[in-house]
């Protein structure tokens, strides 16, 4: 579903500042992976993940979506086959817009937007069915505004809008960790919940070693912007946060500094 | 006092319509879009030169609306493409406007005067219909009958074609496009993770902005008789100082309910102007000075009247916290006593 091959990105190349934020990465995910991403600050995760999404465009290597090669195409057009969660809950709603106009937003990703009415009867049927699967009782609130919303139902309803429409890839960038931990909770579950749902391809970045652990059926652990370890299915029911870390002491010969990783 | 309210209703649903185009710049995209001081002109330019040429005032009009919508496009494609800051590309597209505004008409004024305007058509309509005369009568009947205005065609057409333009609008920002439309003046990056074209939505955004910029210049050029190139100086403060006297004084709700703000404050605003310019010590020339001062105190007062709330509110809690740590002293030095005299 998703192929990257050979992805090299530079920042700030032939300044002092010159900084290689991902070296040679190959990544593979198959129809339904779900591959969480680990690793310390500036280990190109998100970089990674702007590589894929368009935001960046590699300096070396392709990017494959579906089968096709989308490394030149740019974000917005690639959109249609993304669906994205930020970490910054303000990130990823319109907060002067309401419930169901920034749901139709949503509705629109993968269709050609035109001069019809956004929201009709037969939509707001669908938002209000989607809504109920959160259990957060959003589907009453169709027409309140999104900024009067807290962090957790706004990052709850930016999850539903990346997914409700079956994107191709979902692409889950540290989306749990402005939140508080019983937020934080909530929205890993439901992350769980509908990936299953909708069975959609998935690669999350987090911090959190314990989450890293608990979602998905793969785990790759970057480091200064090259993939050091990929755990499979097999290993990834045994793996546990010690070993993760004692599998970076000897990968790298040091122990890993992170003191955010360390203490979720 | 009523022949200058009515001429100030008259002229500010006109100018209602330029004041629609600034909300949709300014508010709904988030962009302080001064290409506005030139599209005016041009709209009033070109469809001056027209009707003066002899094509229908209507058309010409048309016309007018169509040059707003492109010159809005050119900033548009300064700013997204040309990557130049929003401000700028405004300033630039304005300055250059007046130049092709001169080049348009040829000379700095073009006076429509004694020539059939798309107004003298309408109120023409309305005399020969006895429109007029039935609400002039109406008039008479309550007592106004010494202060009867010319002609009823204007306000009442333009009521109809500002409502019009209105609705449209409010439909508008319900359309799938127009709700990207919003969300890319909310939250640009959001709607460019939901695969729009931010790009082209600003230039879009901006051109129908414009488009109706240049309808209003067009129509109050043929109200007023003439078209100057120096007519659209300030214009943006004049449309800015509509959209927040409107929608301080009649709220933002939805949308629909901010489109009619924006048209109240376009007609309160003329009313204030009005009523200043009557001041023996102002002069007309000292219009735009009012205007900005208008749009000064419309900025700042409701975030001084907010804080000053806070303020009271602050002080408020303050003293009944003070006032409960002191009766609860009060309590325990009464048990105090009271156990005393116990003992």
């Amino acid at each position: 579903m998703l192929h990257l091959n050979q992805i090299h990105k530079i920042f700030n190349e032939g300044t002092p500042d010159e900084k290689i934020a991902i070296d040679h990465v190959n990544l593979t995910l198959n129809p339904g992976d779900f591959v969480t991403i680990i690793g310390s600050n500036g280990a190109g995760k998100s970089t990674l993940m702007n590589v894929i999404s368009g935001v960046l465009f590699p300096d070396i290597g392709e990017v494959h979506i579906g089968g096709k090669i989308v490394t030149n195409i740019s974000e917005f057009n690639r959109s249609k086959m993304i669906g994205r969660v930020f970490q910054d809950p303000m990130a990823g709603t319109a907060p002067s817009m309401t419930i169901e106009e920034n749901l139709a937003m949503a509705y629109s990703r993968n269709k050609s937007r035109t001069f019809r009415k956004a929201v009709t009867k037969r939509r707001r049927d669908l938002f209000r069915e989607v809504l109920e699967s959160l259990h957060l009782g959003l589907e009453n609130r169709l027409n309140a505004k999104v900024g009067l919303l807290s962090g957790g139902e706004r990052q709850a309803l930016s999850l539903l809008m990346a997914t409700f429409t079956e994107p191709s890839i979902l692409l889950l960038d540290e989306h749990t960790a402005a939140l508080d931990p019983s937020r934080a909770e909530l929205i890993t579950n439901l992350t769980k919940e509908i990936v299953e749902k909708y069975k959609l391809t998935t690669l999350m970045v987090t911090h959190n070693m314990q989450q890293a652990i608990d979602l998905g059926n793969r785990l790759i652990m970057m480091d200064k912007g090259q993939v050091i370890l990929e755990v499979d299915k097999e290993n990834k029911r045994q793996l546990t946060i010690e070993r993760l870390l004692a599998e970076f002491k000897r990968i790298r010969g040091v122990q890993m500094v992170n003191d955010r990783a360390i203490l979720s | 006092m009523f022949t200058a309210i009515f001429s100030s209703f008259e002229t500010g649903i006109i100018y209602a319509i330029m004041a629609l185009g600034v909300y949709l710049s300014f508010r709904i995209l988030d962009f302080p879009d001064l290409t506005v001081d030139g599209s005016f002109v041009t709209g009033a330019a070109i469809s001056a030169v027209m009707i003066a040429g002899g094509v229908n005032p209507f058309i010409a009009t048309i016309v007018a609306l169509f040059a707003g919508f492109a010159a809005g496009c050119i900033t548009g494609l300064l700013h997204t493409f040309g990557k130049i800051n929003n401000l700028l590309s405004g300033i630039l597209m304005m300055i250059a406007l007046y130049s092709i505004n001169l080049r348009i008409m040829g000379r700095p004024n073009t006076p429509l005067l004694n020539i059939e305007t798309a107004f003298t058509k309408i109120s023409g309509l309305f005399e020969r219909t006895g429109i007029d005369s039935f609400f002039n009568r109406f008039l008479s009947m309550v007592g106004l009958g010494d202060s009867l205005p010319d002609t009823w065609g204007i306000l009442i057409f333009m009521v109809f074609v500002t409502f019009v333009i209105k609705f449209l609008t409010d439909l508008f920002l319900q359309t799938e496009i127009g709700l990207a439309i919003r969300a890319t003046g909310d939250n640009k990056r959001m709607i460019r993770s939901l695969s729009a074209n931010t790009n082209l939505l600003v230039i879009l955004g901006l051109g129908l902005s414009n488009a109706l910029v240049a309808f209003s210049g067009s129509l109050i050029a043929q109200q007023g008789g003439s078209a100057d190139v120096g007519m659209g100086i300030g214009m943006i403060i004049i449309g800015l100082a509509s959209v927040i006297i409107g929608e301080a004084l009649f709220g933002t709700k939805t949308i629909a309910r901010t489109t009619l703000a924006v048209i109240g404050g376009s007609i309160i605003y003329r009313i204030v102007v009005s009523m200043a310019l009557r001041i023996d010590f102002l002069k007309p020339g000292d219009m735009r000075l009012i205007t900005a001062v208008i749009v000064i105190i419309a900025l700042t007062t409701p975030k001084m009247i907010e804080r000053s709330k806070e303020k009271k509110r602050k002080a408020r809690r303050r003293a009944e916290h003070l006032s409960a740590i002191r009766t609860s002293a009060t309590e325990k030095g009464d048990n105090h006593a009271a156990l005393k005299s116990d003992s």
